[in-house]
């Protein structure tokens, strides 16, 4: 088994960006500069992603043309699966993205393949592939290894990877898949709503957000006051958006708007947002995780930094 | 008709825990455990189309794990779930999301339900998989990061909407019998009353061992996983630069800070 097979991710005829980062990654873990990098892009139209994937790194674009629209997890597992039993790469990455959650973990059974999820670091050490990801809510790391595996599925996970720079003339081929049936049919999309609210969290740079240690629903207005007074848009983890004290336009993290445009981060008591460049994290537990990648660390009890620091802001 | 709940007892660390002698995970004695935080949702949402059924459904919770995750299942059965099968031996040790998966689809040939729920992923490890590899090993329909369901019991299909990246919503048409998994605020957990738990304490749970349900020795433990952990660290200390001092000292840092990065205009 050889060569690395990174499969794109695409969604109502966009190439999702954390695409290109599996293909840095792919590129890093190469065990000799000879070994291939291939990108598969399973998709009803794929020909037209060959352009975009088309990026340093990458030797060969496989077109693989499904009959589905839409994301349809029967056809996605039916393509791979022969794809990778016609190529034998020694691994496949995936993203750790939510429609790879619908997919990849039963490709995994289907061919017997060797699987982790949200892999931030991935290495081959004496031979062996070592995938490290986090364990107990990220407190500690866990290496993983697949003894027996001849093929390995990683689901990287996004913003750990620099995508690379500069473009690349790949080799392109066409895969035909087997004809899957379809028991899961996409009806429609649908944006989220902001209600009244009119936030843009993908353009705020400054955000401060607020989770369950904020306790009760009244204790909002203190946090959005203090986020008025510091000049941040207030933000919120998802229990407090799917509880309604906030809209759901606010909320932060995975599933959430990803707050592309933020460079200050403060966080009341929750975690989340890695891509930030300047973290503050304010957490009355030593131990919280998020001391490990924020930038700078308080260790308080929320209430009591949101009033001093509201004493700082006086107008 | 009848709904399979898979169900987690995850594990939280101590503030201080040590790792294990072997290097392979924390010393048990340093984890608090409790029933997954989505396992809750996807129960409540077990219960919701119970209720509303006009026909008779019926509400079974499976976990695998060892005799300390009786206490998930009971909290399932003091919120209404009419019974509960935990799957365990000792071969089960060392089983991955993959492995466990295999375990639970065992059961699902048995119980045939029509829909089989599980968490989007367990608060401690965040695999995500398991749900999904349950379908795969029964060769059902299947989706995942479910926020929204519709469904009545008789009919062949459902309607469903994944929550993907941004908040945009899927509303997709599945048929059944199909694996699902749940996101948290599809719904409001109920809370389970006093009367309800003392009954559940009482309720009998239905052990299996992996033989009993046909699956080999050979399927299960590190040799029926698609992984295995070779180490568990604890990462470098972060990179936090701690501020300290009172809490006015900490607020006017934190004050200063603010004010450098967003240009003073603050």
């Amino acid at each position: 088994m050889s060569g690395i097979l990174v499969i794109a991710e695409q969604r109502r005829g966009e190439l999702r960006p954390v695409t290109l980062e599996l293909v840095s990654a792919a590129q890093q873990l190469r065990r000799t500069p000879d070994e291939r990098v291939a990108v598969a892009i399973l998709a009803d139209e794929p020909d037209r992603f060959i352009p975009e994937v088309s990026v340093a790194g990458v030797d060969e674009v496989i077109t693989v043309p499904v009959a589905a629209k839409d994301f349809d997890p029967d056809a996605l597992e039916a393509a791979a699966l022969a794809l990778i039993e016609a190529r034998k790469p020694a691994v496949v990455l995936v993203p750790h993205s939510i429609d790879a959650f619908g997919w990849a973990a039963a490709l995994a059974v289907k061919g017997d393949y060797g699987f982790a999820t949200d892999v931030f670091r991935i290495a081959y050490e004496d031979g062996k592939l070592i995938a490290t990801r986090g364990g107990y809510g990220q407190k500690v790391n866990v290496e993983l290894e697949f003894p027996g595996k001849p093929v390995v599925v990683v689901a990287l996970r996004a913003s750990v990877f620099k995508p690379p720079e500069g473009r690349s003339r790949p080799a392109v081929s066409r895969f035909e898949p087997p004809r899957a049936g379809t028991r899961l049919t996409g009806k429609e999309f649908i944006e989220a709503s902001a209600g009244e609210d009119d936030v843009d969290m993908t353009s705020a740079e400054f955000i401060l957000a607020i989770g369950r240690g904020i306790g009760e629903q009244a204790n909002v207005e203190r946090f959005r006051e203090l986020a008025d007074a510091v000049g941040a848009v207030l933000g919120c983890s998802r229990p407090i958006a799917d509880a309604g004290w906030l809209p759901k336009s606010r909320q932060i993290g995975q599933s959430g708007k990803t707050a592309s445009a933020c460079k200050l981060y403060v966080a009341m008591g929750i975690s989340g947002m890695k891509h930030v460049s300047t973290i503050v994290a304010v957490n009355a537990d030593p131990g919280a995780s998020i001391f490990s990648i924020a930038t700078y660390g308080v260790k308080a009890d929320i209430f009591e930094i949101a009033d001093a620091l509201r004493r700082q802001f006086p107008n | 008709m009848k709904i399979l709940v898979a169900v987690k007892q995850v594990a939280a660390l101590d503030e201080d825990f040590e790792i294990r002698a072997d290097g392979k995970d924390v010393d048990p004695d340093f984890l608090v455990r409790d029933l997954n935080e989505w396992d809750d949702f996807s129960l409540e949402e077990a219960m919701k189309i119970k209720e509303a059924s006009a026909t008779p459904v019926e509400v079974v919770a499976v976990c695998v794990g060892p005799e300390d995750a009786d206490e998930a299942l009971r909290k399932c059965l003091a919120k209404g779930a009419d019974r509960a099968i935990r799957v365990w031996d000792e071969t089960v040790v060392g089983s991955d999301a993959i492995a466990i998966a295999r375990l639970i689809a065992a059961v699902a040939r048995r119980e045939q339900p029509q829909l089989l729920f599980a968490g989007a992923q367990s608060a401690d490890h965040a695999f995500a998989a398991t749900g999904m590899a349950v379908a795969a090993f029964l060769d059902w329909p299947h989706a995942a990061v479910i926020t929204q369901l519709t469904y009545t019991p008789g009919e062949e299909g459902a309607t469903l909407r994944r929550e993907l990246e941004g908040g945009v919503l899927h509303e997709m048409q599945i048929e059944t019998p199909a694996v699902l998994t749940i996101q948290l605020g599809i719904n409001t957990p109920r809370y389970a009353s006093l009367r309800s738990i003392k009954q559940a304490a009482a309720k009998p749970i239905e052990v299996l061992t992996p033989q009993e349900l046909g699956v080999p020795e050979s399927a299960v433990g590190e040799a029926g996983s698609a992984s295995r952990v070779r180490r568990m660290y604890v990462p470098e200390k972060g990179r936090a630069q701690m501020i300290e001092g009172s809490i006015e000292e900490q607020a006017a840092r934190l004050a200063q800070l603010i004010r450098e990065r967003t240009g003073g205009a603050a």
